[in-house]
């Protein structure tokens, strides 16, 4: 079973999958992002629906800044890249190169939320409170979702280092960090979209 | 080692031992149990409800508490009945219908359990704040939002979200127990159709309650923070709110009835002594149901004004359901057809199902062609319309599979006599409830008003719905009579199929030893057991030989996580308290830690244990 497995001898090729319990682990992570696309996608919606409501408070146009929210990107999808460096360490049984590369997604995830804070922090200064129209709330409700959903993947990965920082990699573990780091490409993803149809389209007037 | 903790298991106390089980089937049982405790609940609104619109301008109650009434009387019986019951029996019978040990993940199975039940308590805590939600269980906006309605609807948007997290993540343990853990030879299409009703609607749970998620999230946002998403002059929409709640609702109706087809599917083979006519047939239309549901929510918002073309093409859609829905009545019909039929109590509300759900169609369709809803909508033709579906089909459903199940859950069969008195007395119950409401709804009596003028037309018929109302509780109280009688008069089963039926179920031991099969059992065809009594040796070919099993260790951590939950959504209703004793944040903070804390915990490896062979071989002897 998962236990006590010699990885001296070296790991099967796909440690995340040659237990079932990891198998289960990585279908149920995929369906799980199934509903979360769904739940994402109504906060999209939202958004879509309501971005011309400003009821006289700042606009799009006045609050978005192009250069900081490029920063933002290049942090997450190279914290996206280097997760998948980790995932191959991983799979090349390379436990100290994959702390590294994990550790580095978390630092870099760091730096990407440092920057969402700044930004909102900012755009209430300039008087985007978050009650002052409904483009307000619902750039906040998706934009700070997705914050949550780095902080909590933050707290997952860390959490994982922490426990695993001496341990090595095993057929136990191995799925826990497959499944980490498939939630944060999948973060990844949605601040695609969030750059795309929140940031781009809105200012190129579409 | 693994022995020290085997037995180290047997000596808890019993209480400790429900509150840490990660066992399906006990699982089911405490589904079963807190299903049942709402359904009573909800089904006392009800009858009060009744009382009130039983004579013309009664005064038993005012129109708030009345509002309050039908609003948690149809949360409770949808969110917090039945679909703990319907889990409840998917928890029971389908790791062993597909030949399992137990699910994919027994600790997501016991946190979907707790987190439902504690979300189904905050929401019920509303009656001792200042009064339960009152918005209808739409809870459409501009009557939901911090404007127009009281702290009710706090405790609705935080004990939705709750419990819907938690019937979240039990379905996707469904799906992956379902594709990932079939024994040998168990292919898709040779599952049992419970089991893929199951699957279908564990996959619209993860499609619809994500959207209703956002949905209460944005509600409680515009409640707590002051959020603008549906107040117009801040460039909000109202709209918004019914879109995003149907996207959810009308799958949701599916996700109720589909595993109730999935019984019905079991239970008339089973006493038709015939397997399912057209089986495949049966799958396709379970799919393609599903698919629809998710093209149709707009014919709840026909009178809304979003115009013509927009609803016709949901009527059309709409239409389109009643072709697999068909399909599926005529494949029951045709089972039944030439078969050894035997009517016990089971049977009789398996049959019943038919005819009630067709009628509960008919008006469905007829409520889905746009101009004549413009007569029907928001009158007690909608009422009627979906009691038939969830009472006529529903309910029965669960009763045929209650009855059905009962000897393998509980060793005893329920009395006959018992359950033919009830299920006479919840058949003309019914209808005397119900059909009546299509009239009153023709002839212009709207819903959800808490009174009526005398003299037009009216009192009659209310009158007649009132007394089947008493009728339908009197035959609750028969059920639960007879789960009381039969406790302890009804004879012990201790053969494995007291029923001669076909799928792998009936082939466990009765009572089922932990660990469900003692070797997993290698499937040869559809109906699996049936084959080998008829072509096989009367018992399961193993696919491994005997050995040690591994099972999981019972866990606190989902009781704590969920408490954790309870707290945390407690604490966000106290921000729009007048007076807390306790400042918000502090309950709020409390709640998070709990939470979290207890995932971390529980990020620590937890191996389970193995039951040695001799004490399988002991244990197999005994219920052998
Ligand atoms: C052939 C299948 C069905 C069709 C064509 C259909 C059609 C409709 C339509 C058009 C309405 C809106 C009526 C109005 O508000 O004016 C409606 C309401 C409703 N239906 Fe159905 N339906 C079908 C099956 C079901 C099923 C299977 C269920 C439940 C399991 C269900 C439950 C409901 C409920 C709960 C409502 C009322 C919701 C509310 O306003 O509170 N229906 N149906
Ligand atoms: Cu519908």
């Amino acid at each position: 079973m998962s236990d006590h497995v010699d990885v001296s001898n070296g790991l099967p090729a796909n440690p995340e999958k040659s237990t079932i319990e990891g198998k289960n682990k990585f279908l149920g992570m995929w369906v799980f992002l199934g509903g979360e696309t769904i739940m994402f996608a109504t906060f999209f919606g939202t958004f879509l629906g309501l971005r011309e409501g400003t009821a006289g408070g700042p606009t799009p146009d006045e609050l978005f800044s192009l250069p900081l929210v490029f920063l933002m990107t290049m942090f997450l999808l190279t914290s996206s890249l280097t997760s998948v460096l980790g995932i191959i360490s991983m799979k090349k049984n390379n436990f100290k190169a994959m702390r590294m590369y994990f550790l580095v997604t978390v630092l870099l995830g760091l730096g990407f939320f440092g920057c969402e804070v700044y930004e909102f922090w900012h755009y209430n200064h300039v008087g985007l409170g978050y009650s002052v129209s409904a483009f307000a709330s619902s750039f906040y409700t998706l934009v700070g979702l997705h914050g949550a959903h780095v902080l909590f993947g933050l707290g997952w990965i860390t959490t994982l280092l922490v426990r695993y920082w001496g341990k090595g990699i095993t057929l136990a573990n191995a799925p826990k960090f497959y499944s980490a780091s498939l939630y944060w490409h999948f973060i990844d993803v949605v601040w695609v979209f969030i750059f795309t149809v929140v940031y781009l389209l809105t200012l190129g007037g579409a | 080692m693994a022995t020290a903790t085997a037995t180290a298991n047997k000596k808890k106390s019993v209480v400790w031992d429900w509150l840490t089980t990660v066992d399906h089937k006990k699982l089911a049982i405490l589904y079963l149990v807190a299903g049942t405790l709402f359904f009573v609940k909800a089904g006392l609104m009800a009858l009060f409800i009744r009382i009130q619109l039983m004579v013309p301008e009664n005064d038993f109650m005012t129109g708030q508490v009345f509002n309050e009434l039908i609003t948690m009387h149809g949360t409770i019986m949808l969110f917090l009945a039945v679909t703990p019951l319907i889990f409840g029996f998917m928890n029971f019978v389908i790791p062993l219908q597909i030949g399992a040990r137990d699910v994919a993940f027994p600790f997501i199975n016991a946190l979907g359990f707790w987190i439902f039940f504690f979300g189904g308590l905050l929401l019920s805590m509303s009656w001792f704040f200042g009064g339960a939600p009152d918005a209808g269980w739409t809870a459409y906006v501009p009557l939901s939002t911090r404007e127009y309605a009281g702290s009710g609807m706090d405790f609705y948007a935080l004990g939705l979200q709750v419990s819907g997290f938690g019937t979240l993540i039990s379905a996707i343990n469904f799906i992956v127990t379902i594709i990932n853990m079939r024994a040998p030879g168990m292919t898709m299409m040779r599952m049992p159709l419970f089991c893929w009703t199951g699957l279908v609607a564990s996959i619209l749970i993860v499609f619809a309650f994500t959207p209703l998620a956002a949905g209460l999230a944005l509600l409680m946002l515009d409640r707590l923070f002051m959020g603008q998403f549906f107040t117009p002059d801040m460039g909000g929409n109202s709209i918004l709110w019914a879109h995003i709640f149907w996207i959810f609702g009308h799958p949701e109706v599916y996700i109720l009835v589909l595993p109730a087809f999935g019984i019905i599917s079991e239970v008339v083979p089973a006493f038709s002594h015939k397997r399912l006519f057209g089986y495949t047939a049966m799958v396709f239309a379970t799919i393609v149901i599903a698919f629809l549901s998710f093209m149709v929510w707009v014919h709840h918002m026909f009178t809304i004004g979003i115009g013509p073309i927009t609803n016709s093409v949901f009527a059309l859609a709409t239409m389109t359901i009643a072709v697999p829905t068909g399909i599926k009545i005529f494949n029951w019909l045709f089972t039944m057809w030439g078969g050894k039929l035997v009517f016990n109590t089971a049977m009789l509300c398996a049959a019943s199902f038919v005819p009630t759900f067709v009628l509960g169609g008919i008006t469905g369709v007829m409520l889905s062609m746009a101009p004549v809803d413009y007569l029907y909508h928001d009158t007690y033709f909608v009422v009627a319309h979906f009691h038939y579906i969830i009472i006529g089909g529903i309910v029965f459903g669960l009763l045929a599979g209650l009855y059905y199940w009962y000897p393998k859950m509980f060793g005893h069969k329920l009395n006959e006599t018992l359950g033919k008195i009830m299920f006479w007395l919840l058949y003309i119950g019914f209808h005397l409830t119900f059909f009546i409401q299509h009239i009153l709804g023709l002839i212009g009596m709207p819903r959800r008003v808490y009174t009526y003028l005398g003299g037009q037309g009216w009192d009659t018929m209310n009158l007649v719905s009132s007394v089947g109302a008493f009728v339908m509780g009197a035959a609750i109280v028969v059920l639960v009579l007879n789960i009381v009688y039969s406790a302890f008069k009804s004879e012990r089963i201790t053969v494995s199929d007291p029923w001669n039926a076909r799928t792998l179920e009936w082939a466990t031991h009765t009572p089922i030893p932990e660990y469900n099969f003692a070797q997993t059992p290698q499937v040869r065809s559809l109906d699996p057991w049936f084959y080998e009594k008829v072509h096989g040796e009367g018992k399961m070919q193993p696919a491994e030989p005997l050995q040690d099993i591994h099972m999981p260790n019972g866990s606190i951590l989902p009781f704590l996580m969920s408490l954790g939950l309870f707290i945390w959504g407690f604490g966000m209703i106290m921000i729009n308290m007048d007076n807390p004793i306790v400042p918000p944040g502090v309950v709020i903070a409390i709640g998070f830690i709990m939470t979290f804390g207890t995932m971390v915990l529980h990020s620590k490896e937890d191996h389970g244990y193995h039951i040695p062979l001799e004490e399988v071989k002991k244990i197999e002897k005994e219920v052998g």
